[in-house]
């Protein structure tokens, strides 16, 4: 076979996996954000900003989940029995902060409960999302096309600090996202948000990188041993220019800077990560090319992406054009 | 065989059983709470499609009548179900997820070996359906003003196509489950696909998608129709009322019919390709080698393989199954005993379904002999039938649904993978636990979801426009407009 299938699908779901960290960390940011604004009317505007586009950006969880049982069954048929509670809990969450878009404008009484329901389950899924990262990057077990850890192997110090990081990270893209898209007072709360969050986000990822490297002997000679180690340096220098111009753009009070710079930053932690997975689908059991189906179902799928892909991109560009811009106060919810 | 090993080794390997959790659920075994929690989320997701599906396309057709026709009634019928349809569909995408997932956490050997056929399927359904629905919604339901009418009606019309799509794929799943064809299996125990066509097109996927499309339009249909009739009966906004009834009314009586001749076709599928299924439908437990009875009613008695207190009529099963009085029709004891459906469920399920399939053709003939004599709006007595009428077409789906899903037991894939064999190796107390959960979760959120939409199926705003058939008013000439603004508010609450 001159083409390597697994190989292309593995980016593919690289790919859709990062759209959706990065499309849906900033809606659920704008959730995991709304204790830090307890105004009505800023709430409304917050979650008008997302109202639009949020289905759109949970669509590629639902690829990534889709395209991981197409493509790489047997990842998916052990890597979500690993991460059964983080996945369960990531769900519940996923399906109260969904929901509240739309009952929290049907109810005067029970508004309070919505935002909770917002807030939460926008916290809640992150963090279980953190979470299954974290126990995904200390690996899971597998023997006989099965998952052998125990059902508790994801609670680990580690995987909760990773829990963490992706909840400051995601608010950090939440923060950024509300500069870009309000005016006033509440960009300006979100400009001091914004900041705060960029280093927090910064001091979590550096913490977690230098924690990866001991978790196993595979990373450590990833990252330190020749000629990857030149990852080490480069990655995190960029890192740093992210954050310089993160922290530039609030400064000089830009309004699409900071969120560029803020995505800038999640796709070189994503980028870290694959470096330190490569060529692993579920590390340190099963690579990407244990993990394929077979090459007939690889390639079918394929010709569909190749084609239905790009039209996905465009018409979501499309969606996000027709509400570019400020979100307009005085415009109601539908 | 080696996979109940693993199973059993993975078992033991669990390290820190939680055991006051285990005490509950010590009873249950996974594979039982896994077949409870996959049944009960995909009776609940079910339910929303089965609406939102028929819902995007009234949409559609509102908004294409409103451009053609300009008549502000349908561009009001269209903003007040475009809101529900909001509510609705937000409950269908996030108990969608879930469904996306659970093959994974609970039945991970499944998906293990038949990624390969029906992955692929269903990530088609995420690229052409999914993306295209969610890519458009936000236009749909916040973009009037931002784009114009007219692509404001091809975002709407992508959203009922995206739902149209949807169904098609995911019928092509559950078909090839059901009559599988295609495929052939590898050493490590996958399926693996031949050919695609076949698969996609296996025996049982046209039945089966027309029978869903349809029912799932009925279903709307008599939600839009109950929600019209309530509002004919209450007065309050006749003109919008009527308009809606009407529309729901066609449609009862034309697809009523459509869908009982496509449900016997499906029927008579079934009868080829998974024999056992009708046999619990029809409560067969004995041969009949000189024509078989239709038992209308009994309590289906599995222990004794017999049906209790059964009504029957005479030779009418082989008249309807093999349209002939002396067919033989052969029973479930020439199937091995391990292999029998869960006859009682099967049985009672399709009794429902087929009932209100009746019952919603009788309606829709009703309506249509009272619009031949002109009272389809003033008819109080079909108004408050059609109001009972308003949930059938959910318990028709759900009860459908369990017949075909509980009928094709005890396998996952018809005849070639058990359900037992499919299950997670996961432990008894977690499948239980988020068992708990879901139904929790579940009661909370859906119950304040429906509670919603009905509050929002209860405000249909006054008519704005005077009823066009009314006659001269009787303030006419002296001052129109309040007579016109008033119009609504005569017959107010």
């Amino acid at each position: 076979m001159a083409i390597d299938l697994p190989l292309i699908w593995a980016a593919i779901i690289a790919f859709a996996v990062l759209a959706y960290v990065v499309l849906d960390g900033f809606d659920l940011g704008v959730g995991i954000l709304f204790p830090f604004f307890p105004e009505k009317h800023d709430r409304d505007v917050m979650m008008n900003s997302v109202a639009p586009v949020w289905d759109g950006n949970e669509t590629w969880l639902v690829l990534g989940g889709g395209g991981l049982l197409a493509v790489f069954p047997l990842a998916y048929a052990t890597i979500l029995p690993a991460l059964y509670a983080p996945i369960i809990a990531m769900l519940i969450g996923l399906i109260f902060r969904g929901v509240a878009f739309e009952y929290r404008w049907r109810t005067q009484r029970g508004e309070f409960l919505w935002n909770w329901a917002f807030a939460g389950g926008s916290m809640l899924a992150a963090f279980a999302q953190g979470l299954a990262l974290g126990a995904l990057v200390q690996g899971i077990p597998v023997e006989n096309r099965a998952y052998v850890g125990g059902w508790w192997d994801w609670l680990t110090p580690f995987s909760i600090a990773t829990g963490l990081a992706i909840v400051i990270g995601y608010a950090l893209l939440g923060a950024t996202w509300l500069v870009m898209k309000t005016r006033g007072e509440l960009a300006e709360r979100a400009r001091g948000v914004a900041l705060r969050t960029a280093l927090a986000t910064v001091a979590a990822m550096g913490i977690v990188s230098l924690w990866t490297p001991f978790l196993e002997p595979v990373y450590l000679e990833r990252w330190f041993g020749w000629p990857t180690a030149i990852f080490s340096v480069i990655v995190p220098l960029l890192v740093l220019g992210c954050l310089y111009l993160l922290l530039k753009g609030i400064r000089d009070r830009h309004d699409v800077q900071p969120f560029i710079a803020a995505l800038g930053l999640f796709v070189l932690g994503y980028i870290g990560i694959g470096i330190s997975f490569y060529p692993f689908m579920v590390p340190p059991s099963l690579t990407i090319w244990d993990a394929a189906a077979p090459d007939e179902s690889l390639a079918f799928l394929l010709v569909g992406a190749l084609v239905l892909v790009p039209m996905i991109l465009t018409y979501t560009a499309y969606a996000y054009w027709v509400f570019r811009g400020k979100v307009d106060p005085e415009e109601g919810y539908h | 065989m080696q996979i109940a090993d693993i199973r059993r080794r993975s078992r033991l390997s669990l390290r820190f059983p939680p055991e006051r959790i285990s005490a509950v659920f010590e009873a249950f075994d996974a594979t039982v709470l896994a077949r409870i929690q996959f049944a009960f989320t995909v009776s609940f997701h079910i339910i929303f499609p089965a609406f939102s599906i028929g819902l995007a396309s009234y949409l559609a057709v509102l908004e294409a009548l409103w451009l053609w026709k300009k008549d502000e009634v349908y561009l009001e019928l269209f903003n007040f179900w475009k809101t529900i349809f909001a509510v609705a569909f937000g409950m269908g995408v996030v108990s969608g997820i879930v469904m996306s997932y659970q093959f994974g956490t609970n039945w991970s050997v499944f998906s293990d070996k038949a990624g390969p056929v029906i992955g692929p399927l269903m990530g088609y359904e995420v690229l052409t359906a999914f993306f295209l629905e969610a890519g458009f919604l936000g236009v749909m339901l916040f973009g009037l003003n931002r784009v114009g009418p007219k692509l404001h009606f091809f975002a709407t019309a992508m959203v009922a196509l995206g739902t149209l799509i949807s169904a098609t794929w995911i019928l092509a799943v559950n078909s090839w489950m059901q009559t599988p064809a295609g495929f052939s299996v590898n050493e490590a125990g996958q399926f693996i696909p031949d050919d695609w066509w076949a698969v996609i097109f296996n025996p049982s996927f046209p039945y089966r998608l027309t029978h869903m499309v349809l029912a799932a339009y009925l279903t709307t249909a008599f939600v839009v129709g109950a929600c019209g009739a309530w509002h004919l009966l209450r007065k309050t906004a006749p003109r919008r009322a009527r308009t809606m009834f009407s529309m729901a009314m066609w449609m009862a009586a034309i697809v009523a019919p459509i869908q009982i001749f496509a449900g016997d076709q499906h029927g008579l599928n079934t009868l080829e390709h998974q024999p056992a299924k009708v046999m619990a439908m029809e409560g067969h437990y004995q041969s009949h080698p000189e024509g078989a009875p239709l038992i209308l009613f009994g309590m289906p008695n599995s222990a004794e393989k017999r049906v209790d207190y059964a009504l029957e009529i005479p030779k009418l099963s082989s008249l309807i199954l093999k349209h002939s009085l002396d067919a033989p029709l052969a029973g479930l004891d020439t199937i091995p005993e391990d292999r029998h459906p869960p006859v009682a469920i099967v049985f009672w399920s399709f009794r429902v379904m087929v009932a209100i399939g009746f019952a919603m053709l009788g309606l829709g003939l009703w309506s249509l002999w009272c619009r031949l004599r002109g009272t389809l709006d003033t008819n109080a007595a079909l108004h408050r039938a059609a109001v009972l009428m308003g949930p059938a077409g959910f318990v028709a789906v759900l009860a459908g649904w369990i017949t075909t899903e509980v009928g094709r037991q005890p396998y996952t894939i018809y005849g070639h993978l058990l359900t037992a064999d499919s299950i997670s190796p996961i432990a008894a107390p977690a499948v239980g636990a988020s068992l708990v959960a879901f139904i929790i979760v579940y009661f909370l959120v859906f119950g304040a979801g429906t509670f919603y939409i009905l509050r929002l199926m209860a405000r249909l705003p006054r008519d704005t426009m005077p009823e066009l058939d009314e006659g001269p008013l009787r303030t006419a000439g002296v001052t129109p407009g309040p007579a016109t603004a008033n119009q609504g508010g005569h017959h107010g609450h």
